[in-house]
């Protein structure tokens, strides 16, 4: 019965080919081979986040008015609500993780040189994505936490010189942080960000299918046969049995730290005290705070967020300016200051979780 | 039998220019209208130049209250003394809502930690200016505050 279905699909589609790829398709093996599971984890998480994402679709209202009401209907009338949105909370922060993760690991790896200069934009562009999907999914429950962040995270938009004050009208919908604005980010986070972000992971995995897996710096030369794994069905099996563990974790994450839904947002409250953003933005936090107010003739925060739009730019740009790396050099410098921008991301967070 | 012709290489450039800049102008054409619908269209706000929050005896000593002035919020504060102030509660710094501290006995935003004396000033923190400050005024017959744009303010 299956080969019959397969031989009237093949005569069809000529599947017989794209099985011949995937069986050549190879995963080389030597000490750096756990961190290719990295990717495969920010996969299944995506995925986690498709799926709840719609479930949630089914009952979240935006508007300010109808928000806050309908995560609070979500997570207290229907049956598993809870559940469903912490998965969909959870699995936004681990996702995030895992992507760091695996861009750190790209990064001390030069994974991303050439001729993988293309995988790296792609995943970067992911990357910030995601930021913009965590940045406005956190607004959707329309809660005070969210509702300052919005505010902080918009108005730093305004401190970009010339065009900052459009850039502000453009992300609010309007001059203050209002309905307007939780229109705009719910569209964003369900209608725009969704497929444009399917697209780069398209990109992304499609040269990755065409160039194989890299493979670390140097190796290339080295004598004697290399050791691989086939990627059907050992490097799949494994890369299941992780996700399964992963799901395990986020299960148990959402079943006992549920995600908290706090006090509904009121634009004519102080901000409340501790109030912090999610621990991905935290080390942005920390630094808007300690930023002086000005710094020779400008104001802090604006060479602040110049800086981080310098800091994003050199990070896409990366495999375009390290070259020595695609002629198998490797440069010190480099892993200096990777190990800098881990430790400052690492302190940072750290000191904006602590502080108060 | 008719032969091909070699094209002219100075007719196809200009093609070749015409088409990619005709496609130029379409794309422009397209981007301009996308641009102007994403851009939210200016709402007239209605001007609201006082706001009067209510008899003195509502505000204790040593307290502050946000207030609604038009859609932007604004804090009063009085102070040990029995003085009034007010201000605009939006923080210079990054567009949080700052409170009155009344153990320090100045304003503070929990978003950054940013400190104003009480008289609006930045003093701590991150803030690069002063809070805009409104004129305080009491009623006398009804003995209500009555908050007005300082002079020389916009609306």
């Amino acid at each position: 019965m299956i080969d019959k279905l397969y031989n009237w699909m093949d005569k069809r589609y000529k599947i017989e080919q794209l099985l011949y790829f995937s069986k050549e398709k190879s995963v080389p093996i030597h000490h750096g081979t756990m961190w290719y599971y990295f990717g495969g984890i920010t996969l299944f998480l995506f995925g986690v986040q498709v799926i709840t994402g719609l479930f949630l679709l089914f009952y979240y209202r935006p508007g300010p008015d109808a928000s806050f009401e309908s995560v609070k209907f979500i997570i207290t009338q229907v049956k598993f609500g809870w559940l469903l949105r912490g998965i969909h909370s959870w699995s936004a922060n681990l996702m995030v993780l895992a992507a760091l993760i695996h861009m750190f690991s790209v990064f001390f790896h030069r994974s991303y040189r050439g001729p993988r200069e293309l995988t790296w934009v792609t995943g970067v562009a992911m990357l910030f994505l995601l930021m913009a999907f965590g940045f406005s999914g956190y607004l959707l429950p329309w809660n005070e936490l969210a509702f300052f962040a919005t505010k902080v995270g918009t108005d730093s938009a305004r401190q970009v010189p010339l065009i900052g004050d459009f850039l502000l009208k453009l992300m609010r919908g309007g001059s203050d942080v209002t309905g307007a604005t939780l229109s705009r980010f719910f569209g964003l986070h369900v209608s725009v960000l969704p497929p444009v972000f399917t697209m780069l992971l398209g990109l992304h995995l499609f040269f990755v299918q065409v160039q194989g897996m890299s493979e670390p710096l140097g190796s290339e030369n080295q004598p004697g046969k290399k050791r691989t794994m086939p990627f059907l069905p050992d490097f799949l099996l494994r890369d299941l049995l992780i996700w399964l563990v992963v799901l395990d974790i986020l299960i148990l994450l959402a079943v006992f730290f549920p995600w908290e839904l706090g006090v509904k947002a009121d634009p004519f409250t102080p901000a409340p005290a501790g109030i912090k953003p999610e621990w991905y933005f935290l080390f942005v936090f920390q630094s808007l705070k300690m930023l002086p107010p000005h710094i020779g003739p400008f104001e802090g925060e604006v060479l602040g967020v110049l800086a981080m739009g310098l800091g994003a730019t050199v990070l896409v740009l990366l495999p375009f300016l390290d070259r020595a790396s695609s002629e198998g050099r490797r440069t010190r410098l480099l892993d200096v200051i990777g190990v800098f921008g881990l430790a400052y991301f690492a302190v940072f967070t750290v000191l904006g979780y602590l502080i108060d | 039998m008719a032969t091909l012709e070699q094209p002219d290489p100075a007719r196809r450039k200009f093609l070749d220019l015409f088409l990619a800049g005709s496609g130029l102008a379409a794309l422009a054409g397209l981007a301009y209208p996308i641009l102007r619908f994403f851009t939210p269209p200016h709402q007239e706000e209605a001007v609201v130049s006082s706001v009067n929050l209510g008899p003195v005896k509502d505000f204790p000593l040593n307290s502050g209250k946000i207030f609604r002035f038009g859609n932007k919020p604004g804090i009063i504060i009085r102070s040990s003394d029995g003085k009034f102030r007010a201000f605009s509660a939006t923080c210079t710094h990054l567009d949080c809502i700052v409170q009155y501290d009344g153990k320090a006995g100045d304003i503070w935003c929990a978003c950054h930690g940013g400190r104003y004396d009480i008289n609006g000033q930045n003093i701590s923190g991150p803030p690069p200016r002063p809070l805009d400050a409104f004129s305080v005024n009491i009623l006398p017959e009804s003995e209500e505050i009555l908050v007005t744009l300082s002079t020389g303010d916009k609306a």
